[in-house]
């Protein structure tokens, strides 16, 4: 059973400031995130993402400025905003010396379940994260992943209508990560809200919704991730070949397929990728028609690194 | 809010089966109970890490034999043998050193980001210090017993009887407790054990060792000697004295008993507001 306030956006964030002393991490920060929908919040480290997320777990007070989950004031109501929210930070915050199965009762029983509920809600969530095998070995005996996972289990023990998720894969090996993005799909299939901090475009691509890119306390741009990428550059295909001449060729022979030929170098060219895959296969065909062959081929994907200093100019 | 339409089987693992309603209750009842279940938290660990337990025996026994071969010949205490006059001072120092873990322990919490997730559950706010001052005092309650027989066994007796004695370990308790009100406030003031034991210990050293818990302080110099006639170590062990050697106790015990009480009642609500805003 889920506290749920009323039918208004699972989280809402008005005006949020926050002051560290003469530090600003938030300058006002506003959005909403409608119900059963993913967030991620984007941006570099000290860009304000963790203290946004604090201030949504109740853990610090904002400087002014409000923010409701599932209804409910982070001020005034912090408890209901605690029964409605699960929180899975970049520390995978368990308890090393406890098994995975002590960690979870642990969490349940803090969470006010009853002994028999907080064992079997333990169970079920081992069993749901592939950890039934590890549930009684010590936390501090688990891989990075694992302790992840544990640690995304914990937040879920009471089903919270909000996950608040702050760089989750953040260190994790590639496998680890792609297994952690499967569990948060599932769980945003089944209408959980979740709001994620990254740093990773790609991660941020694949979970959300919409994106919010924060930058200095400030919001610097905010869409869907098709929108964002058309605004920070797009994907594009870059060409080598085994000399200058043939590059020149080429460049020649595909201007007639797209407008925005580049030459990259002088024994290459850069080609946008608008038209997807079948881009790639009508130039390297027209390239085959001209006795041309490409020695290299590359995707350049717009890195964080190009959203920054589109977005911003500042140094990312 | 009930899940919608589940469309695939992935989902359908997610969904929840087991209701995990939380139970109703009453504000202190749960404070009582998350404190227990925090306390039980805590033991665990202090069990998992058996080694922990092993070095809080290994420092206070070389003290002992240390005080009690190396120094104990040339200190000299009108009206006990010295023996006699150090193991309660030894006890006292014990628990002192052993309310220093509440401080490595909440430190250590806060630096692996433990805290954070704690603070974000709908938990009573006082339970985290309250598990951790409790655990600790648990902890304490052993470790003094383990002390007791190595009292023993060199040499020093009780001269009372086994109510007194365990009167007191009870003022040795109730001193470990008050004394991990005041580390819990240095715990969360720093980010990490070894800084909480580096902060720990100038706060340590001249509370136990400017006091009466190893020598008799009408040999220090006169301006040392007000402070470690007064300070709470000295009073613990007077009283400990008194329990377990004879003499006039009441009065001793009084002392202890104000000053422990004293510190517990004045600080454990601070540390608690810095819990809170952390």
């Amino acid at each position: 059973m889920r506290v749920t306030g009323t039918g208004k956006p699972a989280i809402v964030v008005d005006g949020l400031v926050k002051h560290f002393g003469d530090v600003q991490a938030l300058k006002g920060v506003s959005f909403e995130v409608p119900r059963g929908t993913v967030l991620g919040l984007l941006g570099p480290n000290g860009a304000g993402k963790t203290t946004a997320v604090r201030i949504l777990t109740t853990i610090l007070q904002p400087t002014a400025g409000r923010a409701q989950i599932n209804g409910f004031d982070v001020v005034a109501s912090p408890r209901d905003v605690r029964r409605s929210i699960g929180l899975a930070g970049q520390y995978a915050a368990v308890d090393e010396n406890l098994t995975g199965r002590e960690n979870l009762v642990l969490v349940g029983r803090l969470n006010h379940l009853s002994k028999a509920a907080a064992g079997a809600r333990a169970i079920e969530l081992l069993d749901q994260f592939h950890l039934s095998d590890a549930a009684n070995r010590p936390a501090r005996t688990y891989s990075g992943g694992m302790r992840r996972r544990l640690d995304l289990g914990a937040a879920l023990v009471t089903h919270p209508p909000v996950l608040l998720l702050d760089e989750p894969t953040t260190g994790l090996d590639p496998a680890s990560r792609q297994d952690l993005w499967e569990v948060i799909g599932g769980l945003v299939a089944d209408g959980t809200t979740v709001l994620l901090t990254t740093q990773y475009l790609e991660e941020a691509d694949r979970l959300a919704d919409r994106i919010i890119v924060i930058d200095q306390g400030v919001i610097a741009a905010e869409g869907t991730a098709a929108e964002l990428k058309a605004r920070l550059g797009e994907t594009t295909v870059v060409l080598g070949f085994a000399d200058a001449a043939s590059a020149a060729s080429a460049v020649a022979v595909l201007a007639k397929h797209a407008a925005t030929i580049l030459p990259a170098d002088d024994k290459g060219l850069t080609m946008p990728l608008r038209g997807g895959p079948t881009t790639v296969r009508d130039a390297l065909n027209a390239l085959d028609h001209a006795g041309l062959s490409p020695t290299r081929i590359d995707l350049h994907e717009p890195t964080l690194d190009d959203v920054f200093l589109s977005l911003t100019g500042a140094t990312a | 809010m009930t899940s919608t339409t589940v469309t695939d089987s992935r989902a359908a693992a997610f969904r929840p089966t087991n209701p995990a309603v939380p139970m109703p209750g009453d504000g202190a009842l749960w404070a009582v109970r998350d404190t227990l279940a925090m306390t039980w938290r805590n033991l665990t660990t202090i069990r998992r890490v058996p080694q922990l337990l092993v070095f809080a025996i290994v420092q206070p026994t070389i003290f002992v034999l240390m005080f009690r071969y190396v120094f104990g010949g040339s200190i000299s205490i009108p009206g006990h043998s010295y023996v006699d006059y150090l193991m309660p001072g030894i006890f006292v120092q014990t628990c002192a050193f052993g309310a220093l873990n509440t401080a490595i322990g909440l430190a250590e919490d806060k630096g692996k980001g433990l805290l954070e997730r704690l603070r974000s559950l709908p938990m009573s706010r006082s339970a985290v210090l309250g598990g951790r001052v409790l655990a600790d005092t648990t902890r304490n309650v052993f470790v003094v017993v383990l002390m007791l027989a190595i009292g023993y066994a060199v040499g020093f007796r009780a001269h009372t009887n086994v109510v007194m004695v365990a009167l007191g370990v009870l003022m040795l308790v109730l001193f470990g407790f008050a004394l991990s009100w005041i580390f819990a406030l240095i715990g969360l003031s720093v980010s990490n054990g070894e800084a909480a034991q580096a902060a720990a210990f100038p706060m340590l050293a001249p509370l136990v060792f400017a006091s009466n818990a190893f020598v008799d302080p009408a040999k220090m110099p006169g301006w040392l000697q007000a402070w470690a006639r007064h300070q709470p170590v000295s009073a613990a062990a007077d009283a400990v004295r008194a329990c377990m050697l004879g003499g006039p106790t009441a009065h001793k015990v009084l002392i202890s008993v104000a000053w422990s009480l004293g510190i517990a009642i004045v600080l454990s609500p601070v540390a608690v507001r810095r819990y809170r805003r952390l």
